[in-house]
């Protein structure tokens, strides 16, 4: 059966970005990309363990630059994950649900992923 | 109203099917991963220049393999359920949606079997 092609309501463009929004949208955006990074987390202890050879050479690819600027990407991407992780299981418990609430705690997890990911590149990546 | 269809009622399956385990599975993975990740997080700190001999050492460590084992574990599950997930709101093609939900599936149950044989081939056999 074809679909009709129906005018839609209107939907997320007719909205202001709002910080609710925008951080739940970051959450999965940010998942997302972790998942990628369980690819190069398994690809570089499976290198480790065919043995040094295979680790020199895997290495050429583990330090690219853009490897390297992935690295930075996923650091800002697991303390903003982990954050607002945190900020999702403390709504499971039912707590901080209440307009106000939920914006504060919104730009509390800004403020920790701009430190700590500041912090981890500036300490470990770099 | 009830929202649960007269086949679920029969099977006492709810509205959501295997709703509640899903939710259930992402949360606890999502608490274990708090300690683990961070351990991750710093023990990549402790690596210093990735060198073949301080990977090998740091993963040779009876504690740094289990740990490793776990993350590898909780993180491919969580994965799988955070994907999943993604899959099933943006996708609405039943087909492609199929094909992309086996995929994700095998490639996540690949890539915990790969990890965590590789932490075990380093901390128990004898690398290269």
């Amino acid at each position: 059966m074809d679909r009709v092609e129906r005018p839609l309501s209107p939907h997320l463009q007719v909205y202001r970005p709002q910080i609710t929004m925008v951080l739940s949208i970051m959450h999965r955006g940010t998942g997302l990309a972790l998942s990628l990074g369980v690819l190069v987390l398994a690809y570089w202890l499976m290198a480790v363990a065919v043995g040094e050879a295979a680790y020199s050479d895997a290495r050429v690819l583990l330090s690219s630059s853009l490897l390297k600027f992935c690295y930075i990407g996923w650091g800002f991407c697991f303390f903003y994950h982990l954050a607002n992780g945190v900020r999702h299981l403390v709504w499971d418990l039912g707590i901080g649900l209440e307009r106000g609430q939920y914006q504060v705690s919104g730009w509390i997890v800004i403020l920790f992923t701009f430190v700590a990911s500041a912090c981890y590149v500036l300490v470990v990546i770099i | 109203m009830s929202l649960i269809s007269s086949l679920n009622k029969f099977l006492g399956l709810g509205a959501a099917d295997k709703g509640v385990g899903h939710w259930w599975a992402q949360r606890l993975t999502a608490v274990a991963l708090i300690p683990l990740g961070l351990w991750l997080a710093f023990a990549f700190a402790s690596l210093g220049d990735f060198s073949y001999k301080s990977v090998v050492a740091f993963v040779q460590a009876p504690m740094n393999s289990a740990l490793l084992v776990l993350t590898l574990l909780t993180l491919s599950y969580h994965s799988q359920l955070g994907v999943q997930v993604v899959v099933e709101d943006y996708i609405h093609d039943v087909t492609l949606k199929s094909i992309i939900h086996i995929s994700v599936s095998f490639a996540h149950v690949v890539i915990a079997v790969a990890g965590v044989f590789s932490v075990l081939k380093i901390s128990l056999g004898a690398p290269g």
